[in-house]
């Protein structure tokens, strides 16, 4: 219950930020943090223009998809406070319960008949099949290093006992920081920013969504940034009290967002051909973290 | 051989029509072809059609840039008839003849690819319509074709793009244009003051109005016998060296736009500013409509305007090394330019494109230095050169230009301090001549060609913009690239779609 209401309302200002770090760094004042937000409730105030080339698909998927993200939100703890669903072995039903989502997506991309999303589907799908393997050498690893195995026991048995497990944790942060940047299709893979159809990944999947629909594709680009940007923190939380915790949770988030701001800012978008190498990057980064983790326990000789 | 027959002249030298020697058809494609071919100093700059009483009356004309010479030749034949093409001998020539194809309907027998151009209002046959252009088609189950436009994801001008991929791996592109057809060159005909066609030379290519303008007024003033003044030729060097340096900017931040560099869209957008700025202090108008008039000067550079370009320029140029050398040492963004979109020397003497587009795979074609114009030969100038011809050549070559721009202009300042404003003198077209105007436009060789009657008035207005060779060029270099590096391709090219469309 905690960790959704914290989610919720971070998931309120995290694109604001993002926003605000890069009109701040290109010299420019920037909008407000809540405006991303208005912008959403002003699409939820209007109607959804439907296609007629499209089935019902492309009419449930923006739901479906939001839906999934509240489902897999429901799952994550705050440190010793378990999430609203918990069992053992969550974390894999978290992985496919954000895939389903997505899977609905890239189908109701097909669903258009428009060849620009069809591109943008093909794209999507191949990069999220690549972090999948990121993500669960990563929780898999964590599993093996806590002896638990659900998303609560993992983290709030995670104690960093040498130096080495605070390298895993900070590794850990990076997977999971570029596994939300992928998720999102933000840079480096991808430019929200762009007008450009032809290298869109998750943009162009959405052309065709309008009004409603788009609102609630675009606020779940944000609840799923809030939702990523909670799992790091649980890395650090572990069995913090609540006065301490709470604060540590909000200034993880806000140091995830300028990151991701400030990523933004500096660097140009990878070609489209290098995005597959770096993504499997974080596997082997996952990896290392696998190593370390049999170091620390000792499994080696 | 054949025997040397054509007329040499020089750039904005106005010649008796009947100097031009008419040939049979069958020579004057053989001359043509063998002018061209072998030899890079030389290509076609123009090649129309014309009605002459019930026949059509071809000229062409070949640049020489070595020796400073253009030859132009003609030909006399039947409308609607069967002809062997000189496309098919050498490829420069592939559009001039598919207009000629569209506008006379003159039906070359062995042209590889005789399709539309723009569906110009006046075309031969009123049948053919846009909407059934006949696309390059891959009749195959592997590969898939997008379709982009003809509305502008960017809502720029229309055009249509047609890909044909191998998923990700672009093998064809084919580029429709012709959305933007307004009939300029019959407008020239048709309104005869002189401030109607300068206004309608402005508003050819709404990025390239110096150099359109300049153009214009340079064939005017010499078909009208007129000598304009030292002060008139280096306020038009100063107004195209300054219009290059603004569209050059403005193109650097497009480009990081299309990366998704943001540092270098907001800098390079903002140091655009100042220099579009200083033309509305000068000019009364950002894009310089207004600035450019035959015989005259209406807003004269005063000492003034002088100090306060020069105080532009000292806070420009920090902050254009600054950004330039961030961007040009940034890997994410070298990765994006470096072998994108290579066109190689072969192919673009093969299609015979001009400006940035022959430069940066090593094809030295500069107007500036080649056939100068505007008093071009009193400043030495260097073309910048690059031999790669991908993505990163054409935004060095901008990057260096910038520069050498402003080295001219300071260069010119130093030479005038103040231009007179000229007397307005009376200007009558002289009868029965044929000129040939050429300007070095930023994006590369603008070509004017004006014929007039026995009245002196005027009978051909021949508009060719750099775009016109060079779009085939943007269709050559995206081939074996991603889709996804077309927009980043196409905006290092940044042709014109008015400028072709007329």
């Amino acid at each position: 219950m905690v960790s959704l209401l914290l989610i919720l309302v971070v998931s309120l200002f995290f694109s604001g930020i993002i926003i605000r770090t890069k009109s701040i760094l290109s010299g420019r004042k920037g909008p407000g943090i809540f405006q991303p937000m208005l912008d959403i409730l002003r699409l939820w105030r209007k109607g959804s223009v439907v296609s007629k080339t499209t089935s019902f698909i492309f009419q449930i998927a923006p739901t479906a998809y939001f839906s999934s993200v509240i489902m897999a939100v429901l799952m994550i703890p705050h440190g010793t406070y378990p999430g609203i669903i918990s069992f053992e072995g969550d974390f894999i039903m978290f992985a496919y319960i954000l895939a389903f989502g997505k899977f609905l997506m890239i189908i109701s991309a097909l669903d258009t008949g428009s060849s620009f999303e069809g591109m943008g589907a093909s794209r999507e799908a191949l990069f999220s099949m690549l972090v999948e393997p990121a993500f669960f050498i990563l929780l898999g690893s964590f599993a093996l290093f806590t002896g638990q195995n659900s998303f609560h026991d993992i983290f709030s048995t995670l104690h960093y006992g040498s130096q080495i497990s605070y390298l895993l944790g900070g590794l850990a942060s990076f997977v999971l920081v570029m596994i939300a940047m992928i998720e999102n299709s933000r840079m480096p893979l991808d430019d929200p920013k762009t007008h450009l159809e032809l290298t869109m990944i998750h943009e162009v999947m959405i052309l065709d969504n309008s009004g409603f629909d788009l609102g609630v594709i675009m606020y779940t680009t944000n609840l799923k940034f809030a939702m990523y940007g909670a799992l790091i923190s649980n890395f650090f939380i572990g069995m913090l009290p609540f006065e301490i915790s709470v604060p540590l949770f909000f200034a993880i988030q806000i140091g995830f967002a300028t990151a991701v701001g400030i990523i933004e800012s500096f660097m140009a978008r990878f070609r489209m051909g290098h995005n597959p190498q770096f993504v499997f990057i974080l596997t082997s980064v996952s990896l290392l973290i696998f190593f370390g983790v049999l170091l620390v326990l000792g499994k080696f000789a | 051989m054949t025997t040397v027959n054509y007329k040499s002249v020089t750039n904005n030298q106005a010649t008796a029509l009947k100097d031009i020697p008419v040939l049979e058809y069958s020579k004057f494609a053989d001359m043509n072809v063998e002018l061209i071919n072998g030899n890079p100093a030389r290509h076609c700059v123009n090649y129309f059609g014309y009605h002459l009483s019930d026949k059509i009356s071809l000229i062409c004309c070949i640049a020489d840039d070595d020796l400073h010479q253009i030859f132009v030749s003609s030909a006399l034949v039947e409308e609607n008839t069967e002809l062997e093409s000189l496309t098919f001998r050498n490829h420069n020539f592939e559009k001039f003849e598919r207009e000629i194809h569209e506008n006379f309907g003159i039906r070359y027998s062995d042209h590889p690819w005789l399709k539309p151009v723009r569906y110009a209002h006046n075309r031969f046959d009123k049948k053919q319509r846009i909407e059934g252009y006949p696309f390059y088609e891959a009749d195959s189950e592997e590969l898939h074709e997008v379709g982009v436009g003809p509305i502008h994801a960017g809502v720029i001008e229309p055009g249509h793009f047609r890909f044909i991929c191998n998923g990700e791996q672009i093998l064809h592109l084919e580029i429709q244009l012709g959305y933007q057809h307004r009939g300029i060159e019959q407008l020239f005909l048709q309104k005869t003051q002189l401030l109607e066609r300068s206004t309608l030379a402005e508003n050819i290519a709404g990025d390239t109005v110096v150099g359109h303008t300049t153009a214009f007024v340079n064939l005017w003033e010499s078909l009208c016998g007129h000598t304009p003044d030292d002060g008139l030729h280096y306020s038009r060097i100063l107004a195209l060296e300054l219009e290059r340096i603004a569209i050059h900017t403005g193109d650097l931040a497009a480009v990081c736009a299309d990366i998704a560099y943001q540092l270098g869209n907001s800098v390079y957008g903002r140091l655009r500013t100042p220099i579009v700025n200083f033309m509305q202090e000068w000019g009364g108008n950002r894009l310089s409509k207004g600035l450019i008039r035959a015989g005259k000067l209406n807003f004269p550079f005063t000492a003034g305007h002088s100090k306060r370009l020069l105080e532009i320029f000292d806070s420009f140029e920090p902050d254009f090394i600054e950004i330039t050398q961030k961007l040009f040492n940034l890997p994410s963004a070298l990765s994006r330019m470096e072998k994108t979109g290579v066109v190689t020397y072969d192919e673009v003497l093969e299609i015979g494109t001009v400006g940035m587009a022959a430069r940066m795979s090593g094809l030295s074609r500069d107007i500036r230095l080649s056939h100068p114009h505007n008093l071009y030969n009193s400043i030495k100038h260097k073309p910048v050169i690059k031999r790669h011809g991908d993505v990163y050549s054409r935004v060095q070559i901008r990057r260096e230009e910038v520069r050498q721009s402003i080295s001219h202009i300071k260069g010119v300042l130093q030479n005038v301090q103040e231009i007179r404003q000229p007397l307005n003198v009376e200007m009558n077209p002289q009868s029965r001549k044929f000129i040939l105007s050429l300007v070095e436009g930023w994006r590369g060789e603008i070509c004017h060609c004006a014929i007039t009657n026995e009245e002196g008035n005027l009978l051909v207005y021949k508009i060719k913009d750099p775009s016109h060779h060079n779009w085939m060029a943007l269709a050559q270099s995206v081939r074996n690239n991603d889709i996804s590096d077309f927009p980043i391709c196409n905006k290092s090219f940044n042709l014109s779609y008015c400028g072709h469309d007329l």
